[in-house]
């Protein structure tokens, strides 16, 4: 994998920020769009724009096929058995709220349970306290290990006859944690539940295959993996999909509107009520095509050495707290510096250039779990570089001089 | 940019030494109040008699920025009149704002108006100045 020739296709790292060459580390929060991408937004503007699905006309057909056609493409990435089981939505966030809307509050009642973990995203944490709240449900948590991992024992512990989901993320955005979301998928279905998997920070790192994970959902966001912002899709078998009731309604949907009475389209159409992110989509299309010309599995081996190298050099650091396992975690690094607070962490480091995280990344009980009000985080792509480790290293070692004397 | 524009000596005084922190036993109202993008919280105790600010102290965790804030605001309250403090409320917005204000009260905040530059922090600034105009909004009301 040429670092180098992939870098040239993002424009936006070409750039100096306070007298500094960017150096870009906040991949998980979004990754930046390589040319082709804004190409093909930019190219579905000036020359195929219409509405989909409607017109008649030869820029509505264009429309509509760039439109499927990205679903189509969206159904191989994932290995979906067809392109029926694609709903788009905004992102991650929408399509778990689609699930936890539609499908668990048809199913879920008094005295059954939801079973997610500690280490969840804000949004596949706060969908499940409603959809409890609204059906009477328990939420349930499988306990974190020491190191923020879980272990199937727990997890067989926790999912009883009476839990009707199991949710987890398959990467998180804090620990970096790879969670074995296969086997808990087994695990939820020998207790008669249906598996969701968070694909917000797995999408862009790994070769995800939906068939051979035997999830029933699947969400994911595109501006996490190249691809435009307000756009993801929820993955559904379409055995569970075609079952499941819309929760917005309009254009798009329907299939016959009576005065007192509708009925829908099929699955997927059912969910996307109202003009779809056409251009989202087409975006989201050619940053897969982006990805699967490099290689999801390139991709992954350059992160795993960048977040082992990062690791190294991080732990070197006098004062430093490195959260979550050594080992087995996707490309991030989330940190604290002794008696210094993350944002002025942040802060210190954008004076360098240096683009990092800072706060609870959405994660307030898992923030609770690790008693810190908030860390600093640096998340790796594939455009990032050793070179890039070793300054961010070495600007922390500044920063922790700058404020030891401050404050010392 | 320099770190030294923001984080001038004086901040990093009341950073490491701030002023009134703890909690009263005597208070007349306590707010608590978050800054959602981090998740740093403080909770901002006053006594007030007869329309006017007697004491405060603040409690909580933060940045720097937030923390040396809450300090100088304590400081400067104490013996303001409600208009008084809402007036010093109003100022600091004014200097986050990158208008020229003077603190003759006390100059240490002016120290804070570096903050300006960078956006993203002036929510850690503002968090104790909003705690007290929420609470100063409460006695009003009650």
């Amino acid at each position: 994998m040429n670092v180098n020739a992939i870098r040239e296709q993002f424009p936006i790292l070409h750039q100096e920020i306070n007298g500094h060459p960017l150096v870009y580390l906040d991949s998980a929060a979004t990754s930046q769009k390589p040319r082709s991408v804004i190409d093909a937004v930019k190219r579905y503007y000036e020359w195929d724009n219409a509405n989909v699905h409607r017109g008649v006309h030869t820029l509505g057909s264009r429309a509509t096929e760039g439109y499927e056609a990205a679903r189509a493409k969206v159904a191989a990435f994932l290995n979906a058995s067809s392109e029926e089981e694609i709903v788009f939505t905004r992102g991650t966030t929408a399509a778990i709220n689609l699930v936890a809307s539609s499908y668990a509050r048809s199913v879920c009642g008094e005295g059954d349970e939801i079973v997610i973990t500690p280490m969840e995203h804000h949004s596949n944490l706060i969908p499940w306290q409603q959809a409890a709240k609204a059906t009477g449900a328990t939420l349930k948590y499988i306990p974190l290990q020491s190191d923020g991992t879980i272990s199937l024992a727990d997890v067989e512990a926790t999912v009883t006859s009476r839990t009707k989901v199991v949710s987890m993320t398959y990467a998180s955005n804090v620990l970096g944690v790879i969670n074995p979301v296969k086997e808990v998928a087994a695990i939820a279905h020998r207790n008669g539940a249906v598996m969701v998997v968070d694909g917000a920070q797995s999408t862009p790192h790994l070769k995800v295959d939906v068939q051979d994970l035997d999830c029933d959902f699947y969400a994911f966001s595109a501006h996490k993996m190249c691809g435009p912002t307000g756009i993801g899709a929820l993955y559904g078998k379409k055995s569970i999909l075609s079952r499941m009731e819309p929760i917005e309604y309009g254009g798009e949907m329907i299939d016959f509107v009576e005065l007192y009475e509708s009925t829908w389209k099929d699955v997927p159409t059912r969910f996307e009520g109202g003009t779809p992110i056409i251009a989202g989509a087409i975006g989201l299309a050619a940053a897969i095509d982006f990805l699967q010309e490099i290689g999801l599995d390139h991709i992954h081996h350059h992160e795993q050495k960048l977040a082992a190298y990062a690791y190294e050099q991080l732990s070197a650091i006098d004062g430093i707290t490195i959260y979550g396992p050594k080992e087995g975690r996707v490309g991030l690094v989330t940190f604290n510096l002794d008696d210094v607070h993350p944002h002025d962490v942040a802060t210190a480091l954008d004076s360098e250039g240096i683009a990092v995280r800072a706060g609870h990344h959405c994660c307030q009980p898992l923030m609770r779990w690790l008693n810190v009000s908030s860390t600093a985080r640096a998340s790796f792509y594939l455009y990032n570089t050793e070179e890039e480790i070793d300054r961010l290293a070495a600007s922390l070692q500044r920063t922790k001089e700058f404020f030891g004397h401050a404050i010392g | 940019m320099q770190l030294d524009d923001l984080y001038r000596r004086v901040i990093m005084d009341h950073y490491k030494n701030p002023r009134n922190r703890g909690t009263l036993d005597n208070e007349s109202v306590t707010i608590n109040l978050n800054n959602p993008t981090c998740g740093d919280r403080i909770a901002l105790q006053l006594q007030i008699e007869d329309g006017k600010v007697i004491d405060a102290k603040f409690s909580g965790e933060g940045c720097s920025i937030s923390l040396s804030s809450a300090s100088m605001m304590t400081q400067v309250v104490k013996g303001k009149t409600y208009e008084q403090a809402l007036e010093l409320a109003e100022r600091f917005s004014a200097l986050m704002k990158g208008e020229e204000v003077e603190f003759e009260e006390l100059e240490d905040i002016e120290a804070l108006s570096g903050v300006n530059k960078f956006p993203a922090r002036i929510k850690c600034a503002t968090l104790s100045w909003n705690a007290l105009r929420k609470g100063i909004e409460q006695q009003q009301q009650s």
